[in-house]
Order: structure tokens, then sequence, then C-alpha cells
């Protein structure tokens, strides 16, 4: 059984995985991270968006051996300890999520569009950079402004950047 | 209104943890020692089950059994049912098939399980899934529902002759036919509602653990209603007694209905944990979910609508087609019947209303309720009826519509409802404005400079909410009473507990059933916590859906907080010796009328259980009350949707321009959530409308399997959302709330047809109105314009 060695969060970890075993599964059930959701089986809705070498990285997608020497960031290190990341703030404060299912993967997504595309997104900008993040409870409409406010806010210089990236 | 009370935006108490990932959702539950289940479905629609092989399965690598549908029926494991008993025409009790939880003798549709693998690991279950060998001797099969009742037609259940569950009806058919004779004008349309599959985001999940110490079950499951569940699984399934089985539903990705039934995989995973004596996890993969989740509509309908030469309203017939596909699921009979054809009414006076209803069984997925559930159907057959026949007469169809609003309460209906309350011009009037209505003309003369085409369309729809008062529901099939319990459970230092018989899968309830709390106790939003999804710490509860967790599970609360402060008052009374009677309760804080003697929330609480100064011992220790609420009428939410479209008539793609929504959903807790609400039922709605249409070929194959060929609304296929309210209060219940949960799902699809109709100037664009079909209709009323 291959052995994989990969920083989680800031934290490294070494385990051994089957060959076949996705990067979502080793998130998921080896690191018991559980954060990371799995919401479908074709790449499609990007609940288990995480951030691979600081880029979003759908991790159904990807074998956990693939990861091997990498730095990953899950939903659970985007906070700097009790200090929530701006994005997830404003996911909060403008009603961006209702069941939370899709959230975890949303808030990567965002994090990682603002990183591409800056912080100045306009409504048409985010929604086309949504189109690999399925939500069915928000129709969107919260969610495109709790990035652009998002956006908004880590320009600002928020104290809770990135913490474990 | 307090910064926390009712009426506030209050940012939601529950996201905290969503929004760290540190929610708990049943697939991220692990069990000690657990297996993996994984079930060896159909691949093919209709067949006799000849043989099930599963020796080379069981000798594959970590697997712990293979177990069938001759085990499930050895062990007298009971089948599925359909909790609503509905009566055809003559009498007769619909005709339900038998569902067992793993079919043993025959497949009626794709997906149907025939084996479930139990293993260590979820990839070495997969793995021995493929080595049982199932002999299947294939049969014809039938999907379209217009065609299961046809002579020769495949026949999916022995007992449904003709695939005929019920033929039902309601309304009078006499006086209904007597009004057509006499009309002026007659509007007549065929429509199809398109299956949809729901699609929460979050995958049914179960795990089931027995205990043998205790010979008890517990299920954690991605479950709308956990108690509903018990009893089931417990009465008719037979599983293990009531007491003897804890049902959980933590946090809940969503719902939309398809989380409101009893489904095979948990009967199978509690039914496994005991034989093999370890903990059974199930975890839908997507695939699964778009073939076993039940789906919603798939209605095929003849409806007419008759008017005098005022334009009024004289009578509405229709002829429905329902296709529950190839199992009764729990509800599945109460959907195309009681809450279907008893909006048929809409928002207007109609004196005759007659309806037919066929329920089919096909060879494809059970279909059951889906967000709106029957009142969609019913607000499309009306809305676009209303639509059409304005266009037909001439006459603008807000006006129209206004000639022919209800406009006194209550107000009796001919198909059982009894409106309560409502003010529909108004809701008309805000919407027009917010819509620029009076400008269209202008704007629709911009768009043809463009070579594109406009339209507008409105909905104005009501739906029936709450699906109560019990002995309504029960005289109409309901196997179940459809109340809500409460139990408020106050600490010594004052901090509430709110159990409730509601369950939140993303409505918020944490929030706004802490707002109601926080208001009317006086005590910070901070201290006040709910308690739903386990069996084991709420008694009962009928759970949520029908957009009744407002209007019935926090009128629950209501009378629970009555008698914890009607017993808090005592408490006082005695601390400040006075009589009861004398105290005041306000703001958090008791007084004694006239005088200046006051003690606090937190005294009280801590008074009550220390009673200490209980003299003559006739009152009890404790702060703790419960409530059983059942309302007294179903409620009323109504509202207008105006949708515009541009279209490019080269290409058929529509562009949804604006979307208005004026709801009157009476009292409303707390704004955000409502409007959030609104947002994904709107979204749901241009969904229907625009893009989802679950799609069987003719050898009940699901061609629209995943979400590469479902068409899932995503976020550059929807505009933002201009959303409105007037109130009217509910005067059923004791808050006046009317639900919000389903509008938007209900209003949506008959606004965007009737845009989209009225931009290409062609009746005929079915559901979704996907580019090739707009396209096509485009050109169809171009040539009809040029002739």
């Amino acid at each position: 059984m291959p052995t994989v060695t990969v920083s989680v969060n800031g934290k490294s970890h070494t385990v051994d995985v089957a060959p076949e075993t996705l990067l979502v599964e080793l998130i998921r059930e080896k690191l018991r991270l559980t954060g990371t959701h799995i919401g479908c089986d074709t790449s499609q809705c990007g609940a288990c968006v995480v951030h691979v070498d600081g880029a979003a990285v759908k991790s159904c997608t990807m074998l956990a051996v693939s990861a091997d020497g990498a730095k990953v960031t899950t939903i659970e290190g985007l906070a700097n300890g009790s200090a929530l990341h701006p994005m997830q703030e404003a996911f909060r404060e403008h009603h961006g999520l209702q069941c939370g299912f899709c959230t975890p993967g949303m808030i990567m997504s965002a994090v990682d569009m603002v990183s591409r595309r800056g912080s100045e997104l306009d409504e048409r900008t985010i929604r086309e950079e949504l189109e690999g993040n399925i939500c069915r409870c928000t129709g969107y409409h919260n969610i495109v402004k709790a990035v652009a406010a998002g956006a908004k806010a880590m320009k600002g210089g928020s104290k809770t950047a990135r913490a474990a990236e | 209104m307090s910064a926390t009370g009712i009426g506030a935006a209050v940012r939601r108490k529950e996201d905290h943890r969503f929004i760290t990932g540190t929610g708990n959702y049943t697939s991220d539950i692990t069990r000690p020692g657990e297996v993996r289940a994984y079930f060896v479905r159909s691949p093919h629609a209709h067949a006799t089950i000849k043989k099930v092989d599963v020796k080379a399965a069981e000798k594959m690598p970590g697997v712990v059994a293979v177990l069938t549908g001759a085990d499930l029926a050895g062990d007298k494991i009971g089948g599925l049912i359909c909790g609503w008993a509905i009566f055809s025409k003559d009498g007769s009790p619909m005709k339900a098939g038998a569902h067992p939880a793993i079919a043993a003798d025959k497949v009626r549709c794709v997906g149907d399980a025939v084996a479930v693998v139990l293993a260590e690991t979820l990839a070495q279950a997969r793995d021995a899934a493929e080595k049982v060998k199932v002999d299947y001797g294939t049969l014809p099969s039938v999907v379209d529902p217009a065609k299961a009742q046809a002579k020769g037609a495949p026949q999916v259940h022995d007992v449904a002759p003709n695939n005929t569950i019920y033929e039902w009806h309601l309304g009078d058919k006499a006086a209904t036919d007597a009004a057509f004779a006499s009309a002026k004008h007659v509007t007549k349309l065929d429509i199809v509602n398109n299956r949809l599959v729901p699609n929460a985001m979050e995958p049914r999940a179960a795990i089931a653990e027995y205990d043998q110490g205790n010979d008890s079950l517990t299920l954690w499951n991605t479950s709308q209603n956990p108690h509903v569940a018990r009893l089931v699984i417990s009465a008719f399934i037979g599983m293990a007694p009531e007491h003897k089985l804890r049902v959980i539903a933590p946090d809940v990705g969503g719902g939309f209905g398809s989380k409101i039934f009893i489904y095979p995989e948990e009967v199978v995973a509690l039914w496994a944990s005991r034989r093999v004596k370890r903990p059974v996890k199930w975890v839908s993969d997507r695939s699964e979910a778009f073939l076993t989740d039940a789906h919603g509509r798939d209605h095929v309908t003849h409806a007419e609508m008759a008017f005098d030469a005022s334009g009024k309203i004289t009578g509405l017939r229709a002829k429905t087609i329902a296709n529950l596909g190839a199992y009764m699921s729990t509800f599945s009979s109460s959907v195309p019947t009681y809450l279907y054809a008893t909006l048929l009414s809409g928002q207007y006076a109609i004196p005759s209303i007659y309806c037919e209803v066929d329920a089919v069984y096909t060879n494809t997925a059970p279909v059951d309720a889906y967000r709106g559930a029957g009142r969609p159907e019913a607000t499309f057959v009306v809305e676009r009826l209303v639509e059409v026949g304005a266009r037909e007469q001439g006459i603008d169809p807000a006006e129209l519509r206004r000639r022919n609003f209800v406009k006194s309460f209550p107000h009796q209906t001919p198909v059982i409802m009894a409106y309560d309350a409502g003010d529909y011009n108004a809701s008309l009037t805000k919407a027009m404005e917010m819509a620029d209505y009076k400008n269209f003309g202008k704007r629709k003369a911009d768009s043809e400079k463009k070579g594109k085409l406009r339209g507008i369309g409105f909905s104005t729809y009501i739906e029936a909410c709450g699906i109560a008062p019990s002995q309504a529901v029960g005289s109409l099939g309901a196997g179940v009473g459809l109340w809500e319990s409460a139990e408020v459970r106050v600490n010594p230092t004052g901090s509430v507990e709110i159990l409730t018989g509601s369950h939140s899968h993303g409505q918020g309830h944490e929030t706004t059933f802490a707002q109601l709390v926080s208001e009317r106790l006086g005590v910070p939003i901070e201290t006040v916590s709910v308690v739903h999804g386990d069996t084991d710490k709420v008694q009962f509860g009928m759970g949520t859906y029908g957009s009744r967790s407002g209007a019935v599970g926090m009128s629950a609360i209501v009378k629970a907080l009555d008698k914890v402060e009607a017993k808090a008052k005592k408490v006082a009374g005695y601390m400040m010796e006075a009589s009861a009677d004398d105290i005041e309760f306000k703001n958090g804080s008791f007084t004694v009328k006239g005088t200046d003697k006051k003690v606090g929330w937190g005294d009280v609480t801590l008074n009550a259980y220390i009673a200490h100064k209980f003299t003559g011992g006739q009152l009890e220790p404790g702060l703790k009350e419960g409530a059983f609420y059942d309302p007294t009428n179903f409620t009323f939410p109504a509202g207008c949707h105006i949708a515009e479209v541009e279209i490019d008539p080269d290409t058929g793609k529509t562009e949804i321009a604006n979307w208005v929504a004026v709801d009157d959903f009476g009292v409303i807790i707390n704004p955000m959530i409502v409007e959030g609400q609104v947002h994904g039922g709107i979204a749901q709605g241009i969904g229907q409308a625009l893009l989802e249409g679950a799609s069987y070929n003719s050898d009940g194959q699901l061609v629209t399997g995943s979400f590469m060929d479902y068409t899932m609304p995503r976020a550059d296929d929807l505009p933002n959302f201009k959303v409105g309210t007037t109130v009217t209060k509910c005067p059923s219940n004791p808050l006046g709330i009317k639900g919000c949960g389903e509008a938007g799902a209900i209003a949506a699809p008959a606004a965007l047809i009737n845009a989209i109709t009225n931009a290409v100037g062609h009746e005929k664009v079915p559901m979704p109105a996907s580019p090739s079909a707009v396209w096509k209709a485009a050109q169809g009323g171009m040539k009809r314009a040029a002739e």
C-alpha cells in the first residue's frame, strides 16, 4: 500500500492508502476532516473543493497519491483560530447558505476566485466563476452577494488571510 | 421590535458550524466496528428475478454478508407503505402493489435493489457486488404515463389492472359542464408537467446500529421527519417496537420533500445491522440518488377554463394522469389529489370546478412530494389558463386576474379549501410597480431593435400550507395527524431549550425559533437552543414539509411558552408574596401590578428549581412545559410573481431580464431567512421551467442520470431576484404566519412560461423550455404573426 505524506491545514500527515483512494476520501475518512463534502460522482457539484498548493481542486478528481508532498487547505483550516476568514464571515452575514452542504466548497472556490480574479468582482464574473459549484437551496442570489462582499473584505487586509497556506 | 425578536433579520445561529466545516451530517458519522453497505441494483426497468447467486460474492475479500430479497422475506420484514388512502370515483380503495425493500421476485424500475453487500470497506463491498449473479427474465416496460393505461401495456403490479392505482375526482361535474355549455369563451390547454429529480446536495444516507444488550436499534438518517420514520419502520415494517427504535436525523443537507419518505435502504440497514450485529453504513452516491430518490411532478393534463362575456371565469375542468412510478412512495397518493385539485380555484372566485385524476404505475422511479407538491401543478394549470384566456380574449392579463380575484374572506371554493385571508390585488399591484409593467412596451420595442423577442408573464399563485388540521387531513385519507409538538425546558440559570418536532434541513429553525423565545421571554437569543431530529430527545413530532414549521411548529412553541409564562408568574407570586393574577411579565421582568416590586427572569427560573419559597406545597418545582398544536385550518400564502424574458429567436436562448416576487406570507419572523427561501424556491421553479427534466428512454433507462445530463440550475443560469411582501395575517394561528418555503417553486414555472410564450407569440412551449424548444416555438410564432 502506498504511503502518502501531505500537509493538511498546516499539519503533516503520513498515511498508508490504497492506490485508488481519492484525495477526498483521504481527507474525510483517514484524517476525519468531514467539512469537505461529496455531493456527486462526476466532478460537477464542487462540494469537495479544497486548496492544493494554493489552488482550488475538486478533491474527488485527484488521487490521494497525487497529493504526496502537497500542502492542502480544507474548510477547517481557513479560519485563523477563532477568527473567521472574511469569506466565511461574508457567507454568514449575507445568508449565503441554507442547508450548509455545498457551503465549504463554495467558500473554498470563492477564496480561490479572489486569488485569481482579484477583489473587485462584478456579478457576472462571480456567477461565471461559480459554474463548478452547485447549490440547491439559495438560488445563488445571496451567494453572489457574499462572494462580492467577502472579496472586498479580503482586500481590506483582514487579519485572517489564509492562515494555513 | 427588538434586535433579536420577531421581524429582525438575525444572522443564523447554525451558520458557524456550516461555514467552518464542523457540521454533522449523517455521512460524517462513523460508528465503531461499522461495515459498509452497497446495493446490487437492477439494470432492467422490468424483469422477473429467476435466481440470485451470491456465492462468489461472499468469498470476496472483506465481505461480511450478502443479503437478498429472499433473506428479507424470510425474516418477515414488511414492505414499504403509502400512508394516505385515496378512493376512486366508484368508492374502491387505491390499488397499492407490494414494495419490498429488496426485490425478491420481480424488479419494476432500474435501480430496484436485488441484494446488498456488507463489507469492511466500501471498495470491497463494491467489488463484491460485481460478483453477485442475477438471472433476470426481462419484460417489456412502460414509462409514459399517458400510455400506461393502454390496452396491452406491460403490467407493473398485478393488483392494479391497466396500471391504474385510482381514478379519483373532485368537484361538481354537472355544474361545471353546465358552466361550459353556457360559456362565451373556452380556453383549452394540454399540459405536461415535467418530471424532476429533487437533488438535495447531500445524498441520502443511513447508519444503523443494533445494541445487543438492550435489543434496540438506532438509525441515523437524512430525514425531514424522524418520528414518522420511526413510526412507519416500527408499526408497518415491523422492524422493532417503537420504544426500541431511535431515529436521529442530524444536520440534513437539503430535502425539498425527497427526505420525507421512508426508503428501502434505511430499512435494509436496520435489518442488516441486527443480522450481522455490527453497525451498517450506507451512503448514496449521486447516480443512486438519481435512480432511487423519489422524483417529483410528472403530470399529463388536459384543462379548460370557461369565461362569460365580461371575462369572468365561470368554470374550470381538468383531467390529469399522474405518474407515481414503480411503487407508491410514502405520501405519493396525496400529491396529485388533495394537494393538487384543491388548489385549482387559484386566487379566483370560480363557481364550478371539476377535476379527474388517474394515478398510474410505470417502470420508473417512484414519484412523491417535491417542493410545492401538487400546488405547483395546480398553479401551472390555473395560471396558464388565465394568461392564455386573457390573450385569446384580448384582455390585459393583469386586468383579467383582477376581475376574477377573490375579494371577500372567508371564501369557500368549490374544491374543499376555505381561504381565510388575503389581498391578491395588493400583491399584484405592488409586483407590477416593482416590475415597471407600464413601461414594458418600451422595453419590448428596444429588444425588437436588437432583433430580440421580449415577453412578460404573471403568476398569481395560491398555496395551502401547514398541511393540517389533523381532522381535515384524516377525513381526506391521511394515515397520520398533522399537528406539531413543542417542549420548552427552562434551566435553573434561565437558559432555554426548545424541543420541537419540526426538523430543519436548511430553513434556519435554530435561529427563528430562538427569535420567538427571545421576544416572548425577553432573554438573550444566545441563551436559547433548539433541539430537534432525535426521537429519544423530542417525544414526538410530524416533521418539516408543506411550509409548516412556522405556522404549525412555532405555534406549538407559543402554546408551550404560554404555559411556561403562567407557571413562572406563580413562582414570581410566591417570591413577591402576591397572587399570580397580579403578576405582570414584560421584557424579562416580573412585577406586581400597582407596586414597585420586581424580580428578574433568572431569579424566577432559579426559584422554580430550588422551590424554597413555595409555601403550601401547591406548586410543583421545575419550569418545563409541553404542548401539541393542531391548527384549525390550512394557511393560504399567496402572491404575484412577474417574469420578464428576452429571447434570441435565432438560437432560442432565453435570458431572464427581470424577476419580481411579491408574496403574502402573513407575519414574518426573520425577513432575511424568508427572502432566502423565496430565492431558493424561485430557482427550483426556474429550473423546472427552463432547465430540468428527468427523461427515460422507452426501455426505462434514465437518460438524465447524473449532473452531466440533468441540468441543475447554476449561478450563471439565474438572475438576481427582486423580492417584496404584502401582509395579511393568518387568522388561524397565534403568530399570524402563513409559511414561505414552497412559494417560489409554486409560482415560478407559470410566470416564466407565460413570459416565454408572450415573447414568442406561440403557446406550445414545453417544460423545460430548452433553447431548441423555444427556437421552434419562436419560428412558429413568427410564422403565425406573418400570416
